[in-house]
């Protein structure tokens, strides 16, 4: 596997597009030849990150197992994220209630309160607010702690006691993401339809049996699977952009360096982690509904 | 080459650079900092590389242990050529190594203690007990006792330094590349480390490879003194040959340091 950082000699195309770049006399050219540029620093920003994810995957099972460190970030990514996760839940559950209820009021069809409330959470909010809160929460603590392993050359530090920096420090955090992810979305959605609850028939009277009935009548086991497989592939999605954006902050084009360089890297993880997640929500809903 | 791969006879340089060239930068502005440099790294002695700031020394360095790729050129070691070593070999490589970073390059959230313990949790199968006599014992030479549970941001520059060092010799290495070990050391704490040296080479043998600014009292330590300037190498056996070398920049180089050499060694 080749997951050395390496200092890119340009090749032949990137030395040949930059020179007509630079010359004045083809200004037509020049759009095209940026543009070809973009598109090669695209590859291979798509190829190093693939390898990255492969190698954080595989890292998963190289031996020695980590244990300490994944209990560790499990603590750190899974157990601190509760409160934020509690607090999300409860409020986007009891506007959801909120507005269910108008809505449906309207056409009298109040019934359908529980039933509304309990597949939009399991099914799109749960996953969704979940993996954008843990973004927001985790992703960038760990890019901002890798990027700063790497500008300090503490991860060369380690390939040079040829201790793998994927088994030691990015696929412990890929673990514990992958664990606590799915589990945290799994108490948004009851803590989310227990919100729900509150509103709608603590606050505006919907009977109670209405409400779990409805509930109880409209979820299948398939919409608990897709909210399941949504948040496992966010919760890879996001470890992976935050873990890897950190990792390659030296080869990123146009951060800067140092300190800045680190922030901005971070930044673009949260905002890249918060985008694909919710395109491929997007994509996922239209391939498994 | 591939036919010396595996024949590491004592003969054969530890390391060699044959026509190493490295540039940075984007095309249209790159900046060479090595050009076609060759030298050899004899087995279990001591090389110094000496130079202005900025030469690329710690490039060097870095092609040694293919963490930076050579343009063009071979940097063999043990006759295997680095610049295109990757995956396992590359990491079975390094093991050999022992190094120290310009930048001491510490675990910052692991204490002292920790960080020296890393490289014998990680590769060896020592006991705790072990390891902590192992690493107690380094942390005692080095003068740092103590200070065990102390983080990097508590230590200064030049204890970070000697921990980086401690780091470097746990597991018995081959080879050691030194990034300026006494930079930022008192003058009595940097000959307790040259003469640490001296102690640990002497015992395990290694082939050291030592970037240094401290050159009059480097001297004692080199078999080897290679001079980085301007992309160029020169290597020179001993301070002797400096002197009567006819390169102007050398010889400037040799008037600013070795004049202090007569002083000191007297
Ligand atoms: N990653 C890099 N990207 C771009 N340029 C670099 C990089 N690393 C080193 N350089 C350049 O290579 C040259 C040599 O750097 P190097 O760090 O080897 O100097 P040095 O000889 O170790 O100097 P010092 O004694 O100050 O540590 C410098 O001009 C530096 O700008
Ligand atoms: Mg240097």
């Amino acid at each position: 596997m080749v997951h050395k950082q390496r200092q890119a000699t340009p090749t032949i195309l990137q030395t040949y597009l930059y020179n007509v770049q630079q010359t004045e006399n083809t200004t037509l050219l020049q759009p095209f030849a940026s543009l070809g540029n973009r598109f090669l620093y695209l590859l291979t920003d798509l190829g190093r990150m693939g390898i990255f994810l492969m190698n954080a995957l595989a890292g998963i099972f190289r031996q020695p197992f980590r244990g300490r460190e994944v209990l560790k970030q499990l603590r750190f990514i899974g157990a601190g994220s509760i409160a934020v996760i509690f607090f999300t839940a409860l409020a986007s559950g009891m506007v959801l209630g909120l507005q269910g209820y108008y809505s449906l009021h309207k056409f009298g069809a109040e019934g359908m309160l529980g039933s509304a409330v309990s597949l939009t959470l399991i099914m799109e909010l749960g996953p969704i607010l979940t993996a954008l809160m843990v973004t927001g929460r985790v992703g960038s603590a760990m890019c901002a702690e890798i990027g700063i392993m790497r500008i300090s050359e503490q991860i060369d530090a380690l390939e040079c006691m040829a201790i793998d920096p994927f088994r030691y420090l990015i696929s412990p955090k890929v673990l514990a993401t992958l664990i606590s992810v799915p589990l945290l979305t799994a108490m948004f959605d009851v803590v989310g339809i227990y919100g729900g609850y509150l509103s709608g028939v603590k606050l505006m009277g919907v009977s109670s049996g209405a409400f779990f009935n409805g509930m109880m009548l409209s979820v299948t086991n398939h919409d608990i699977q897709i909210g399941i497989i949504k948040s496992f592939v966010f919760a890879l999605l996001l470890v992976w952009i935050s873990c890897g954006r950190g990792y390659f902050v030296l080869q990123i084009r146009g951060v800067g360096f140092g300190a800045e360089s680190v922030s901005k890297v971070t930044t673009q993880a949260v905002v890249m982690s918060s985008i694909s997640v919710l395109i491929v929500d997007y994509l996922l809903t239209a391939v498994l509904l | 080459m591939q036919t010396q791969e595996k024949s590491a006879t004592s003969a054969q340089p530890a390391i060699q650079f044959i026509d190493v060239e490295k540039s940075f930068g984007d095309p249209g502005h790159r900046h060479r900092v090595l050009h076609s440099i060759s030298f050899k790294v004899p087995r279990g002695k001591t090389t110094v590389i000496a130079g202005g700031s900025g030469q690329g020394k710690s490039v060097t360095l870095k092609l040694i242990l293919g963490l930076l790729r050579a343009d063009s050129g071979q940097v063999l070691v043990d006759g295997q050529d680095v610049t295109n070593l990757y995956g396992r070999k590359l990491r079975a490589m390094r093991t050999r190594f022992g190094v120290l970073f310009q930048g001491s390059a510490l675990f910052d959230s692991l204490s002292v203690f920790e960080n020296i313990a890393l490289p014998l949790r990680e590769r060896t199968k020592l006991t705790e007990k072990e390891i902590k006599e192992k690493v107690l014992n380094t942390l005692d030479q080095l003068d740092l006792t103590g200070h065990e549970q102390k983080f990097p941001a508590q230590l200064s520059g030049g204890m970070k330094k000697r921990v980086g060092l401690a780091r470097a010799l746990q597991l018995d290495p081959e080879f050691v590349l030194y990034d300026e070990p006494t930079t930022g050391l008192d003058p009595v704490m940097s000959r307790e480390i040259y003469q640490l040296f001296e102690r640990t080479q002497a015992r395990l043998g290694y082939t050291a490879v030592i970037v240094s600014h401290d050159i009059p009292k480097v001297f004692d330590l080199a078999d080897q003194i290679v001079l980085l300037n301007k992309g160029e190498v020169d290597a020179f056996t001993s301070p002797e040959e400096i002197k009567h070398s006819q390169k102007p920049y050398i010889r400037e180089f040799a008037e600013m340091t070795m004049g202090d050499y007569r002083k000191t060694s007297q």
